[in-house]
């Protein structure tokens, strides 16, 4: 990968790589799903992947819809079994590229045992979980993610729970690449698909993307200048989080309890599970 | 130098064993190709994964033990997405998470094997016995209007035909098949011969020849449409929703999910001919039909000769295929005796579709029995004895 991209223009980048006859899509105005389908697009043509060796996988819900809109192989499958699915495909055919789109509700509330053994196992899987704070589908019903206090057709009081920090989850499972971004800023996230398909073994890359209709309308985040200056306001990149928490005053150290973590949280190498499954069948088969 | 089938045989050892039913499974599995199999421990199936575990890498296939049975059933359906034969086997709770899945399956024309070793329920059970219980579940258990094919061996030999036979359907209806065993034949060990490879028949799925104009749901003449597996260029989108004949998504359609859901039915039904499997014994000059299957069937089978002996004109129709049911052979049946016994380890579960072919046309007693024991034959003369009472 180069180091300085050379971007195609949306136009350009639609004719080669969606699947015409699946538009118009099915997201809403101000939802970040079309933003992380272009930045993925980029990513792969970054690395000029071959398409008719790609398989796009995802469960049930919005961000599950990304795998039918790219013009190559799709699976779109059941609602949080997506990594299972993906998993067999990759197992039974180590040299497909499998891209897994998911939810945070897909994958880490109905799906979370999934995830956690696909990460341990070290599937060679990419995998992009876009995180909306919410059910939005089936038109927002509080998530494993969705921030306390916030409100939710089915949190209409507040939320009491706690939310999951997926990337700290996949971090401690040990997943080669890890990282988070918000589609605000469209280079770190290009950059961190392209590196998570590239990387042997497990790489989730966490989109923090905003849904005015389902969620921020009832959180006061309806308006897309709101809802991006909360993004704003609520991220930091982990250098800077861990330069305060070492440097940092009591008082700025304090002012980080309710932010999110953005950047890329863990890179580094670890055998997949294809290639130590490749290794031990040359050592058995007969 | 050997050739690839050479090493299956040498991956499954002697030609002549004396082994369990669920080894049998595995064995037919390896001989009709299957070379992927994910799944997850459960009493009374788990030797069969050990089997597959133990022999796939040999021969450079892939065993997977997924996180649960629900992963296990996505596994291997999107295994057999790139082309593969694949399988998983498990027991009555497995079954149950496996249910979504299976539906998956067969929304989307996906072939693959399931074994599932029942022991009895609800819920846990008996996890060491053998039952019948998930007869019922087997047809309707996932959601939705659903074909299913389904196969019940009687023997540790016939364990392993049949998974052969199980996965030649899979391919040819392109559809999940089911081997129903039960944990007394799971865990009996008998003779078991390994047939030669021209003792057999193997189908494999058809496959699209030509990416221009290719539509991935578009049937043939047979009603199932050519494959195209991953990775091959033809860029199939794959969906367990309503989907028209390219493949993409018309959830909101009438026509298209009314087109959809009775071609997935009818590829099934309107092949029973093909599909359908079942022995008689003793059909000539009987007063008294035993219609049994599974495990059953062989105590059955030994009370055709002794009720003979006695004077009771007793014949037996051992289901093979339970679904789809086999109604006109019931219905044949029906016609030409003046009883039926249905001996069943449930509290009455085939005995419904079997009345439903009888249509009154004979009385139709259940013997039920649970817990975990078998029919014995004493038990089953004496049932045929009672009925032979109440009618002739």
């Amino acid at each position: 990968m180069s180091g300085l991209l050379k971007l195609k223009t949306a136009a350009e980048l639609r004719q080669i790589y969606l699947r015409h006859e699946m538009f118009p899509t099915i997201f809403c105005d101000g939802c970040g799903l079309g933003n992380v389908l272009n930045y993925t697009l980029w990513a792969l043509d970054e690395l000029q992947l071959d398409l008719d060796r790609t398989v796009f996988v995802s469960g049930i819900g919005c961000s599950s819809r990304l795998s039918g809109y790219v013009n190559a192989d799709g699976m779109h499958t059941t609602h949080g079994r997506a990594l299972a699915f993906a998993s067999g495909i990759k197992a039974a055919q180590p040299d497909l590229n499998v891209i897994v789109f998911t939810g945070d509700g897909d994958g880490s509330g109905i799906g979370g045992n999934h995830l956690l053994h696909t990460i341990r196992r070290n599937m060679d899987l990419t995998v992009i979980l876009v995180n909306n704070f919410t059910y939005g589908m089936t038109g927002g019903q509080v998530a494993p993610t969705t921030p306390i206090d916030s409100f939710s057709t089915t949190t209409p009081y507040g939320n009491i729970e706690y939310p999951l920090d997926i990337c700290a989850l996949a971090q401690t499972l040990g997943a080669p690449y890890v990282a988070r971004w918000m589609i605000n800023q469209p280079y770190p996230p290009i950059k961190s698909i392209a590196q998570g398909i590239q990387k042997r073994g497990f790489a989730l890359i966490e989109m923090l993307v905003p849904c005015p209709t389902a969620y921020g309308r009832r959180n006061g985040l309806k308006q897309l200048e709101t809802i991006w200056q909360w993004y704003r306001d609520h991220t930091i990149l982990i250098d800077d989080y861990e330069h305060i928490m070492h440097f940092g005053s009591p008082e700025e150290r304090a002012a980080l309890h309710d932010k999110i973590k953005i950047g890329v949280f863990q890179d580094y190498e670890r055998e997949s599970f294809e290639e130590r499954w490749a290794t031990l069948v040359e050592q058995v088969k007969l | 130098m050997s050739t690839h089938r050479d090493r299956l045989r040498q991956a499954m050892g002697d030609k002549v064993q004396f082994v369990q039913g669920d080894d049998a499974c595995a064995y037919g599995a390896i001989l009709a190709g299957c070379t992927f199999f994910a799944g997850y421990p459960i009493t009374p199936a788990t030797e069969v994964a050990e089997r597959m575990a133990e022999i796939l890498p040999k021969i450079e296939g892939c065993y997977i033990q997924m996180e649960d049975e629900i992963a296990s059933m996505g596994a291997i359906v999107g295994a057999s997405w790139t082309g593969v034969k694949t399988m998983t086997a498990t027991s009555g709770p497995g079954f149950s998470l496996m249910q979504e899945n299976l539906g998956y399956a067969i929304m989307t024309e996906t072939p693959c094997v399931i074994v599932n070793v029942q022991r009895s329920g609800p819920s846990t059970g008996q996890p060491t016995l053998g039952a019948y219980g998930d007869m019922m579940q087997a047809r309707w258990g996932t959601h939705g209007d659903h074909e299913i094919i389904m196969l019940c061996p009687a023997s540790v030999q016939e364990a392993m035909e049949l998974t052969i036979v199980a996965f030649n359907l899979a391919e040819a209806y392109r559809t999940p098949v089911l081997v129903f065993i039960d944990g007394e034949l799971g865990h009996m060990r008998e003779r078991l011969v390994i047939p030669e490879d021209d003792e057999f028949e193997l189908v494999e799925r058809t496959c699209a020849t030509s990416r221009e104009g290719y539509r991935p749901f578009a049937a043939d003449e047979n009603l199932v449409p050519a494959f195209a597996p991953f990775g091959a260029g033809f860029r199939t989108y794959v969906t367990g929703l309503t989907h028209n004949e390219a493949g993409l998504p018309r959830s909101a359609s009438a026509p298209i999910h009314d087109q959809l859901v009775r071609r997935l039915a009818d590829k099934i039904l309107r092949n029973t001919d093909q599909i359908i499997r079942y022995e008689e014994f003793g059909a000539e000059e009987c007063e008294i039909a035993i219609i049994a299957y599974g495990i059953t069937a062989r105590a059955c089978r030994d009370v055709v000769e002794e009720g003979r002996q006695r004077g009771l004109k007793v014949g037996l129709l051992r289901l093979i295929t339970i679904w789809p049911f086999p109604d006109e052979v019931v219905a044949r049946w029906a016609t030409r005796v003046q009883a039926i016994l249905v001996p069943e380890m449930n509290l009455g579960q085939i005995v419904h579709p079997i009345r439903e072919a009888v249509a009154g046309r004979c009385p139709v007693m259940l013997q039920s029995k649970i817990g975990g024991e078998l029919h014995t034959p004493t038990e089953l003369i004496d049932a045929l004895e009672e009925l032979r009472c109440q009618v002739c």
